[in-house]
Formats: structure tokens, sequence, C-alpha cells
């Protein structure tokens, strides 16, 4: 057998589980790691700039690829750095495997130097971590934890390796396992054939039904699978935030994203169904509004790989434990005969029930209002204006606030995956390194990240990154000038009092994007708006900041009306609600 | 509701630590605790007790099932279960009061297992009610020290959490 040190052998794993690109920061606890990666090149390594921006490009890359996201880093603050980027991978269970340095056994326990117990500390926010204590652990562990990771829900692990593990001195026998089974993790492979039935029949014999599709629909890739259902019953349908391209954005039957900012259709549909098909989503607050007056007509189906998932703020009439791919597929097949045979009465009732929805429809609630000779950009217009210059098929990134909103709102997707954001933990500061590690996995699409001039400037040191690379991805900043999605809260909620949501100080970004050796474009007027994206989007081979100064008063609408709203309770525009 | 939730779950460190962690997290309350290896030592089997309504109880269990190193559990208090916890306590024990105690032990069949010339200390197993029940019959000037084991148990004839 052949014989390796602890370091070698953990890149050899990593090779051999098919790694790659490692997204990292080198430091005292990964020298011998960094030694070892030196001596290969089967492995790319992209050097960030700051370790939780090493964290979202692994989870960017595996967003837009369905494949783990590999981060190293080094213990103490490199470690500490990290643990935004992994709460931000576990809340939308995003697969990512994170090797961090710990300081040497014998001093673990000390408070000796960049000594923190990573482990501890990113316990709540991974499905599962290790403390490697021996070499010889490390194959079995590395194809442990990427079995964890990407099986099952989704989801971080993060593996803590002392140093003298991979000390190069000692040698040890290499033998990477192809397989690993834990008796204490079984995921399910398939859903329980008896409630799979019962759905359908429920499916066959409902009035007014809804599908409303999450995350795990693209996480489990089965867009394709959703897409044939939803077509194949006729049934309106409407995406999460993280749901979004699961089913195509621009088709009939899809209402649009539901929710706090969700559209007037697809909120009140979910409203007045009398049976939801949730798929793969998670009943989030930000969907339900006030849980005890959600949906209070509807029986629910809800099918989830997670079974802490069902029931856990909204009861599920029929609970389907399954991948969602492989439950849909067996639903599909199912469905088939019995949707032939669909009678008169059964199809009538569902035409009534389009033109209902069709009704709410006519609201056109994402309607953008602007005022003769105002020349001011909206916000909205900036995004319809960026989907016609990227023809609606860029991978989009975005940070949070308003121009997520609006990024979600007005481009419409019509694939998963390309649409990449952070739903669960809304971290500002994830746009742009995450459309660098979408960039690395598609170097010949087109990578745009729409955001915002605060949440740029949290990780905004990665455009030094985009130089080494040569990452020729797009920069929309939407900037209003303000924390835009603070100050809406504080225009509508504490009387336009808005402590400490605006910045004095914003940094010319042209000339600093240009100091990288960037392209950069400021556009102050809707007549320059088209013209300078289509210019942007066509330089190909280099990154391209535009700077779209975008009319700070605007807010985000719809938006559901709380406390005590329900989910057809919605603010439509400033004073007006339903 | 008072639950008693028995895991059995891999004997490796850190195991114990994500199942308090998860507790805490996720804002439900432990009363009671215990661990140890069972008879197979690359197992451990924890008891825990706690208060929970139905839904609560059943994302709990859902949630520690999803912890990689748990391997079964149960909800002890769905069926019939057997419950005992372990109390050693001391008392002052001089005069009139010295016979007064030993005849209260004997009572509650407990054991005096050490003893000085001004305190005993007493040894007392069964349910967690019957402990505290002791506790009250007892002056409550008499008390020195007191250790409870925490709960542990099991269900009642043939049924058992195994691998
Ligand atoms: C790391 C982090 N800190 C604070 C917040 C709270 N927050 C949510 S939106 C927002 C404002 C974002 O401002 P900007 O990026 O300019 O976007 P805008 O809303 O103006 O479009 C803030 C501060 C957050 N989501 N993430
Ligand atoms: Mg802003």
């Amino acid at each position: 057998m052949e014989k390796l040190s602890g370091g070698d052998m953990l890149i050899r794993a990593l090779q051999d589980e098919g790694v790659e690109y490692v997204f990292g920061y080198p430091g005292g606890a990964v020298l011998h790691i960094y030694d070892a990666l030196f001596k290969q090149n089967r492995i790319q390594h992209v050097l960030v700039r700051h370790e939780q921006a090493a964290t979202h490009m692994a989870d960017g890359y595996a967003r837009s690829t369905g494949r783990p996201g590999v981060v190293f880093v080094t213990s103490g603050p490199g470690a500490t750095n990290a643990v935004t980027g992994i709460a931000t991978a576990y809340m939308d269970s995003i697969p990512m495997v994170v090797l961090s340095g710990q300081v040497q056994s014998h001093l673990i326990g000390t408070d000796s130097f960049q000594e923190t117990d990573m482990v501890g500390i990113s316990r709540p926010v991974v499905k599962h971590s290790f403390l490697v204590r021996s070499a010889s652990e490390l194959p079995e562990t590395i194809k442990k934890a990427f079995f964890i990771a990407t099986s099952g829900r989704p989801g971080p692990v993060v593996i803590d390796v002392p140093k003298d593990v991979t000390s190069p001195t000692e040698l040890y026998d290499y033998d990477y396992p192809e397989t690993v089974s834990m008796r204490s993790y079984s995921p399910a492979t398939k859903g329980h054939t008896g409630q799979v039935k019962k759905a359908i029949k429920m499916l066959m014999s409902c009035e007014r039904p809804m599908i409303y599709s999450g995350g795990g629909v693209v996480q489990g890739n089965a867009a394709t699978q959703l897409t044939e259902m939803t077509r194949m019953l006729g049934f309106p349908i409407t995406n999460t935030l993280m749901g979004l391209g699961a089913y195509p954005g621009t088709d009939k039957q899809f209402l649009g994203m539901l929710g706090m900012h969700g559209t007037f259709e697809a909120n009140n549909a979910m409203h007045h169904c009398d049976l939801l098909l949730a798929i793969g989503a998670r009943f989030d607050d930000r969907i339900t509004n006030t849980v005890s007056k959600f949906c209070p007509y509807a029986e629910i189906i809800h099918i989830d790989i997670d079974p802490a998932s069902i029931s856990k703020t909204v009861n599920a009439d029929v609970p389907i434990v399954g991948p969602v791919d492989a439950v849909l597929d067996e639903m599909n097949r199912l469905l088939a005969p019995e949707i032939a045979k669909r009678s008169d009465n059964q199809k009538s009732l569902l035409a009534e029930w389009w033109e209902q929805i069709e009704g709410w429809r006519r609201q056109d609630c994402l309607k953008v209002l602007r005022d003769e000779g105002d020349t001011k950009i909206k916000p909205q217009e900036a995004v319809q204006a960026l989907y016609k210059a990227t023809k609606g098929d860029a991978y989009v990134t975005s940070d949070v606030g308003q121009h997520q909103m609006f990024a979600a709102l007005y481009y419409p997707f019509d694939e998963g995956r390309k649409w990449i954001n952070s739903g669960g933990l809304g971290t500002m500061g994830f746009g742009l390194p995450a459309a660098m590690g979408a960039q690395i996995a598609h170097p010949d699409d087109l990578v745009v990240c729409i955001t915002g001039e605060g949440s740029i400037q949290m990780n905004i040191q990665e455009l030094s990154t985009c130089s080494q690379y040569g990452l020729p991805i797009k920069i929309v900043n939407l900037n209003n000038g303000s924390l835009g999605m603070v100050k809406q809260w504080q225009d509508m909620i504490y009387e336009g009092r808005h402590s400490h949501s605006y910045m004095e100080s914003l940094p010319d970004f042209v000339k600093l994007v240009e100091s990288y050796g960037h392209v950069g474009f400021k556009v102050e007027t809707i007549d320059e708006l088209e013209p300078v994206l289509n210019e942007a989007m066509a330089i190909r081979n280099k990154l391209v900041f535009v700077d779209v100064l975008v009319d700070p008063s605007e807010h985000v609408y719809p938006m559901l009306v709380a406390p005590n709203g329900s989910m057809r309770d919605m603010w439509l525009r400033k004073g007006v609600r339903t | 509701m008072r639950r008693i939730i028995s895991v059995l779950m891999e004997n490796e460190a850190g195991a114990l630590s994500r199942v308090i962690g998860l507790f805490a997290q996720r804002n439900y309350n432990i009363e009671t605790l215990t661990v140890a290896p069972t008879e197979d030592e690359t197992l451990s089997r924890l008891t825990l007790t706690t208060f929970a309504s139905d839904e609560q109880v059943e994302q709990i269990t859902k949630q520690l099932n999803k912890l990689i190193e748990v391997v079964k559990l149960v909800d002890l208090t769905e069926g019939d279960h057997i419950e005992r916890e372990l109390m050693l306590i001391k008392v002052k024990a001089t005069g009139a009061q010295r016979a007064e105690m030993k005849r209260t032990a004997d009572i509650f069949r407990g054991q005096i297992i050490d003893v000085t010339q001004n305190a005993y200390t007493i040894q007392l197993a069964g349910t967690s009610d019957k402990l505290d029940a002791f506790l009250r019959a007892i002056p409550e000037a008499s008390v020195m020290e007191v250790v409870r084991s925490g709960v542990s148990g099991l269900s009642r004839g043939e049924k058992v959490l195994s691998t």
C-alpha cells in the first residue's frame, strides 16, 4: 500500500473525491497542507482576501453546480472568519466541506496561539463536524464528510485538523474508501408509496390547487420533474425566494414568488387554495405571515427530504419524506393515467380557479410607476434592463436588501441554479464572492452580481481576488445611497426615523474598481441605463462594475402586512393596502 | 408534559455536546440528564427528561434523529416504562433525630451507607416523585447535601432499544 504523510493524504483524498477547486487562505496551522497542495496540480486553489469570502465562493460554486464547495482556513481567526459563510450554507442546505487547521493536538485546550474551539463554535451551524485525532483517520473522515455534506438534506461539514496530523515526517498507509456507511445515518431514498397514492387522490379531487416549491427542488435536482408535473396538472405554481427557476419564471402557470415580498396573485392563491402541494419548501416565517391565518382552507401535502421540516410550523395532512426527484418521478408516473381520466366537472372547476387567479393577476402588482419627466432610474427598471441585456440567461447572485427583492421579482429565471442568494441567513456580503464561485465553475457563462452599496462593501476586498484570477463577473450596484431595506422598515414602522441607515462616505466605485484593474461605469439617468448595461455585458473578458444611481425613495412592494396579517393582507404601494 | 427521552448514540467525543447544544439552540429545556456507555462500548445511552407538548416532543425527536451520531431514540413516556433515579443525601443525625432519620429512611427503603457521629449519608433509588417525597418527609433543616443522578429508564416488557 502507498505510504503518505497526513498532509499529502489530505490532498490526495480530495483529489480522489473529485475536488477541482479549493477556496482558502493559509496560516500556521495549515502550512503542511499548503505545502502538500504546492506539490500537485490537480486541485486548483483560489486565494481569497478574507475567509468569509472563501466560504461564500465555495457556496456559489456549490449552488451553481450541485457539487460540494471546499474551503481551507487556518486555526483561530481563519476559522472564525469562516463561520458566517458556514452558517449561510447551513441555512440554505448547501453542500460544503470546510477543512480548518487546528493547533497541535498536545496544545489543544491550553489557550495556545491561534487556538479556537472550531468544532464548538461551528456546531450549531453545521450538518456535522469532525476533529481528526490521527492521520490514519483522514481518508475515512474525508469520505464521510463528503458523503454527509452531499446526501439527504445537504449542508456544510467541518473537519478540524490539528497541525501534527498533517506532519510531513510520519507516513501512513493511504487507501481512499469507495463508500462509507454509518449505522446512524441513512437518508431516505424514496417516498412512502401509500402516502404518494393518497396525495395523488387529493390532487385529482381538489378544486383550488396550488403548488408551492422551494430551494429543495433546486438543490434536489428535481426542476425537470416539477415542471413536468405542474404542466401535466395544469395547476398554478409559486416558488420561494430559494426556489426561483425550478419552474420556468416566464411560464403562464407561474404566479411569481410568494411570501413577504411575493406577488399579489401568488399570495392570494396561497390564501384561497383548498389544496396546497408543498415541495422542498419549509414554511419559513417569511412565507407564512401569521401561522394561524396561513392557508385557512387548504389541506396540505408536504414533500421533503428532511422529516424535521415537516409539520414544524404548519401541520401537514399528508407528509411524504423522501428525495424530491424520486418522489416526483413516482408521482408523475402515477398521475399521467389519472389526468387522462379527468372529468369535465373537474376541468371546469380548475378553469374557474384560474379565472379567479387571472383577476388577481390583472392587479399588475409589479408595474413600475414613474412620474412624467422624472429621469431617475427606478431600481426595478434597472433589473428589467439587466434582464434584457443578459437575455435572461445569466447566473445572477445577489446580496441582501431591497436590490435582492427587486432582482427576485423582476428577473424571471427559467432554470434552477441560475439564481443564487442567501435566503435563510440573509448575509450581506454574499453576492460578490458567490458570483466568483459561480464564475469559476462556469468560466464561459455570464455571471452577474446584483448588489447594493451597503452589501458590496462587506466583501469588496475580493475585487483583488477577481484581478488575480481574471474573473470577468459583472457587478450591478443598485446604489440608493442607503441601507434601503432598513430604511424602508423605518419609513413604514418608525415614522421615517432613519436611524443609521445611510452612509455619507461612499467611495467613487468607478475609481475604486479601476484601481484593481477592472472596468467601471456610472449611470444616473434612465436613458443611459440600457445602453450602458448592454455595453457592460458585452465586455466578456473583464470584470465590469456598473454603479447605477437609483431612486432612493423606492420601496419593495408588495409587502405582507405584519403583525397579525394573513397572506392576502398586503401593502401594494406606499400607503395603499388590501 | 414531562417526557423521558432515551437516546442510543455513538460513544464518541463530541456526541454529547451536540445533543446538549441542540437543546440550548432550539430552546428546549432539559430537566435531568444521565449518560454512560452501554454493554457495547461503541454506544452510549443517554436519558433526559424534559417538559414538552406533543408538537414539541415531535420536533425534539426529529431533530435528535438528525444528529449524525444518534443511532436510535425513544420517548419512553409514550408507553409503559420503568424509571429510576438515584439520590445520595447527607443529613444531620444527632440525638433523637438519629433514630427518627433511620426510621424514615427505612420506610422509603433507603440505605444508610455512611455514618459519622453527627451525620448519615442515605442512598435512595426510585421514581423522582418518591425521592421528592422523601425530601418532604424529613426536616428541612437536617439536610446538609443532596446529589441526584437524574432519571434513567427503559420500556416495560420485552421491548428494547438497540441497533
Ligand atoms: C451582515 C448583515 N448585517 C446586517 C443585515 C441587515 N440588513 C438587511 S438589508 C440591509 C441593508 C442593505 O443595504 P444595501 O446593500 O445598500 O441594499 P439595499 O437595501 O439598499 O438595496 C441590512 C443592513 C444583514 N442582512 N446582513
Ligand atoms: Mg443601498
